[in-house]
Formats: structure tokens, sequence, C-alpha cells
């Protein structure tokens, strides 16, 4: 028995080694949660390779930082001429979009829909991977200590990343959305058909579950829809690269990420949504000046009346451009150049600033009214409203918003002015 | 001849420093979650496995084959969100044949260890395709090309490897 066993040593304990692997590896996948020791196993195997990873990486980031900011510094003026002329066209379009979303604002409200709003965000490093072709994960340098969660959504400017997987005390696992386990509620932005998007095995991303019978084009982008509980409404996850028949009644349809997944440096973690349904109302109050105005005797009954029969015109409420001709002499416009800058909401990106003060001090301190629905009220002498009734938001709201919302004049502090 | 046949007295086997026995696996580990993120193709390579394949062959013994290879693979999985096992079973099988096939052959020159990394590799990623499908119940597509053109990279990278390795080497 003896020259058996030690005949067969190695044979023995590699099959022992192999059925404990097994046996170990059939454990974890009947069970959904992961055990203390496997955890503890990850939590080593993450908290010895990060470090460097980290190290590296500062390391990194602060050469080409005294690079970027002392000696490549050559054509910084020429670019910051080109740079504000896109501001000055940014604007332009900044006006046109805000009209639009107030616009969007009053039929959502019609519609008592509940929007999902980004109200913080932890900027990470993407600091490794997990090296295997098998699992398309990533991890960031944050972890526990900045109240990274599991199953928080990861997204960058371009679009969604993927999800936060399992969170270390410093570092976080991130499920790339290229991932064969992952998934995302899709929506199709012009057709509004709906799908689950996921990964394949060869790292690419698709929509699933759309039929057959749909109507979907190359080039069609897609959105998130919210429906999966992780990734708020209407952020960019890609677009549509290839369509064909898909196996059952489905089609297959293939998405190259808005998301470059293969080169992620830099994202950011979603730590707060919150839900609110937009109404007509904070949008919508009148301006002290405009209500004055109107009760004016001076303003002669006939011309105002056209005005106020104007301004329910959607052409009337367009931002002035450079082209358009002035308003007639004598006649006060029922709406002013000033009352059709773009909503301070509508300015305000879905995305809050990194680790900004919470949206709503942002939204509430930028919102004042609506151009539309302060031209529909200001027009309207009979409201009823008196001035003090129709006074704009206190100034004291105004100040976190100031650095968010470049160009949106508080209303409040317009009216002395005119 | 690239691959000789010899006795087992005639193979030399080698030991290794605890930290090189530490050290030269984590690193490996280390640097294939780290390049994977800057250069994505990296992806191909598996360096723990050329790591595991070095080791294995050096000792010529095969429990410390097969537990180099079981300790790098369960490392690696750790790293991943798959089940712990997955690399560990596969590595464990690959370290017990490198060690196998040390103590029978010399592969001490370009071209065995070429040829027998390309082997190992492939073999390395058909076990690894097995578990993962029948055990995990991963949806993974077998490309032989894919597979094979791996495998002739990853025995490039380790022909240089294997030589950079060898000066760690110590003669028992």
């Amino acid at each position: 028995m003896e020259s058996v066993l030690s005949r067969y040593k190695n044979l023995i304990t590699l099959v022992v080694i192999l059925f404990a692997q097994v046996l170990g590896l059939a454990i974890q996948v009947k069970r959904s949660s992961e055990s203390e020791s496997n955890r503890l196993i990850r939590i080593w195997a993450v908290s010895a390779v990060t470090p460097f990873e980290k190290g590296i990486n500062w390391v990194q980031n602060g050469s080409w930082n005294l690079w970027h900011n002392y000696f490549y510094l050559r054509g910084v003026r020429a670019e910051n001429r080109a740079l504000r002329a896109e501001i000055e066209q940014l604007r332009l379009e900044q006006a046109r979009l805000g009209d639009d979303a107030a616009q969007a604002r009053r039929l959502q409200a019609l519609l008592a829909f509940k929007e999902q709003y980004i109200q913080k965000t932890v900027a990470a490093q993407v600091i490794g991977t997990s090296g295997s072709e098998q699992s398309r994960s990533v991890f960031i340098d944050k972890g526990k200590h900045d109240r990274i969660e599991p199953n928080m959504a990861v997204i960058t400017a371009d679009g969604i990343v993927g999800k936060v997987l399992t969170v270390f005390p410093s570092t976080s696992q991130v499920l790339l959305l290229n991932d064969q386990s992952s998934g995302a509620g899709g929506i199709l932005e012009k057709s509004r058909l709906q799908g689950i998007v996921k990964g394949t095995s060869s790292g690419q991303v698709e929509l699933e579950y759309v039929m057959s019978d749909e109507q979907v084009q190359v080039g069609d982008k897609i959105l998130t829809s919210g429906g999966d509980g992780i990734f708020p409404k209407g952020l960019p996850i890609g677009t549509v690269i290839r369509v064909s028949p898909g196996h059952e009644l489905f089609l297959n349809i293939r998405i190259q990420p808005a998301a470059n997944l293969a080169k992620l440096e830099e994202v950011l973690v979603v730590t707060e949504v919150v839900s609110r349904e937009p109404s007509v109302a904070e949008g919508s109050s009148a301006r002290a000046v405009d209500v004055l105005a109107q009760r004016l005797p001076s303003v002669p009954d006939k011309p105002a009346q056209d005005a106020t029969t104007k301004a329910t015109t959607p052409d009337s409420t367009k931002p002035a451009t450079p082209g358009s001709p002035p308003p007639a002499a004598g006649t006060k416009p029922a709406v002013k150049p000033n009352s059709t800058k773009p909503d301070a909401e509508g300015a305000v990106p879905r995305i809050a600033e990194t680790s900004a003060p919470a949206l709503d001090s942002t939204t509430s301190a930028t919102k004042p009214a609506t151009p539309k629905a302060a031209t529909v009220k200001s027009a309207t002498p009979n409201s009823g409203l008196s001035p003090l009734e129709a006074k704009p938001a206190a100034p004291t709201k105004l100040k976190p918003a100031a650095p968010a919302v470049p160009k949106t004049t508080p209303l409040s502090q317009e009216a002395p002015q005119q | 001849m690239p691959i000789t046949y010899t006795s087992g007295e005639q193979v030399e086997v080698y030991r290794f420093s605890i930290p090189v026995t530490v050290g030269v696996p984590f690193a490996a580990v280390w640097l294939q979650s780290f390049l994977s993120l800057h250069f994505p193709f990296f992806k191909m390579f598996d360096l723990p496995l050329l790591v595991t394949i070095f080791f294995s062959m050096a000792r010529r013994n095969p429990i410390s084959g097969l537990l180099t290879g079981g300790a790098i693979g369960l490392f690696q999985d750790a790293l991943t969100h798959l089940p712990l096992g997955v690399y560990g079973i596969a590595k464990t099988l690959v370290g017990y044949g490198a060690s196998s096939l040390g103590a029978k052959l010399d592969v001490e020159n370009a071209g065995a260890r070429f040829l027998v990394t390309i082997i190992f590799y492939v073999g390395h990623e058909i076990v690894y395709f097995t578990v993962a499908r029948g055990l995990v119940g991963l949806s993974l597509a077998w490309s032989w090309p894919h597979e094979l053109l791996s495998g002739v990279a990853n025995a490039v990278v380790g022909v240089f490897l294997y030589f950079a390795l060898d000066r760690l080497k110590q003669r028992t």
C-alpha cells in the first residue's frame, strides 16, 4: 500500500488538488453570494496589486502635469482664442436648446413624468484590469472610503461604462458594459424601442430582445432606458453599427459603445441619483419688472394684445439672433431679449459637476423664469399677481450655482438694471 | 535535436530563492493587469502562464509544479469577477505537465521552449474553455486560429522571458 502511495504520490496530489478546486468552484457557482473566504482571497490579491498600480498612476499623472503645466505652453494663446470663439458658438446653441428644453419640461409636467437626475458623482482613475479576456472588468482608485457601493453606475462624458461590482477599502472593481455577464436597459433614441444591452464573449456589445419586424437603422443612437435601476435614463450607450436577423424572433443588433471601453482613463461613479417631477410652476415665476411693465398706463392696449398673441406663438420666444428685426418702436416687446435667455435649468447638464454641490441647490438657484411661461404670465395684465407675489427667488440662493452655469444672469439681478 | 530524452540523473534541477519564488509570479500577475489597461492587445498574452511553465520546468518536481500553477492561477482568478478556480485548475494541470515533461526531457534551448510553450498554451486554453463552459456556464467561442496565433505570440515572448529568468536560477 505504501509503495503504491509513494509511487503515485504525484498523481494522487494532482487529483486531490484538482478535486478541491472543482468542488470549490461548484460551490461558488451554486451560491449566489461570495463566501467570506473567497472574499478574503480577493481582498488580499487586490490589496497586493493595486498599490503598485496606484503608485505608477500617480507618477504618470505627476510627470504629465509637470510637462503640461510648465513645458507645453506653446500655442496656448492661439488655443485660447479658438476656445473663446467656440464658447460664443456654444452660447448661441445653448440659447436655442434652452427654448426646446423649456417646451419639453412643460410637456413632461403635463404627463407627470418623473425624471432621474444625476446629483452626485465621484471622479476616479482607472488603475488596472483583470488582465483576462474572459473577465472584462477594471479597477478604479476609489472604494469604500469614498462611499462607493456595489451596483453604482460608472460613466464617462461620452457614455456609460459599466457598474461597480465589488468594493474594496480603497479600490473598486467595475464590470464593463462589454462583459458577457453585464446588462443595461437600452432604448433606441428615434424609434423608442426598448431592449437589453449585453456584452458578448468576444467583447462586443449587442442590443437584445428587439423584435425582427421592427425598423432599426445603422447609425441609430441607443440611450439608457432607466429600467435596470442602475443607470439613470437618457445616458448614451452607443450607436448601432450592424443589424441582422437573429435567432428566434429577435434582431441581432451590434452596438459601438459611446465610451471607449478599451482605453479608459478617468470615469465618474454616480453616487447619487434623484427622481423628480418637473413642474411648470418652478420655471414660470413671472418677473416683477414684466408685470409692472404690462400695467404701465403708457403702454397702449392694442399693441400689448398683439404682443400677447405673439408671445403665445413659439416663434416669438425664440432667442434674438443677430439678423432678427428689432421690435417696433413704442411697443414694449412681450419677449425681451433677456427673457429669451436660456433657462438655467435647461442649461444645467444632466450630469452635475464632479463632487459638486447638490443639484437641487443648483437648479433652484439658477432656475429663473422659463422664457415662454414667463412671457405668458407677463402678457396677461389681469393675472391677479402682485409684484410681490411674482418676485423671483431671493438672491441668497444664487450663490452655489454661479460657477456651474456661466452666463445665466439671475433675474433678481436683472431687475434693477431695467 | 531541440528536445532530448534524458535520464533523471542527467537533467539538472534548479531551485529559486524565496524573493524570486514570490516576486516573479506576483510581478507577472501585476504586469498582466497593468499592461492590459494601457495596451488592450496585451490580453492575448498570459504572463502568469509563462512563469508557471518556467518554474515548473526548472524545478522538475510535479508536486512543486502543480502547487506553483495552482497558486498563480488562484491569484489570477482573484483579480477577475469569475469564481475562483477557473485559472487555478488550468494552471495546476499546466504546472504538473510542465514539471513532468521537464523531468524527462531537456528543454533548455530556445526551440524546445518555443514548442513546449505553444503546446502548453493551447492545453491551458482547452482546460480553461472546458471549465468555464462546463462548470461556470460562460458562453465562450473557441477559435483555433486565434488560439494558435496567441500560442505563437506567447511562445515568442516566453523564449525571451525564460532566458531572462534563467539568471535567477540556483543550482541544487
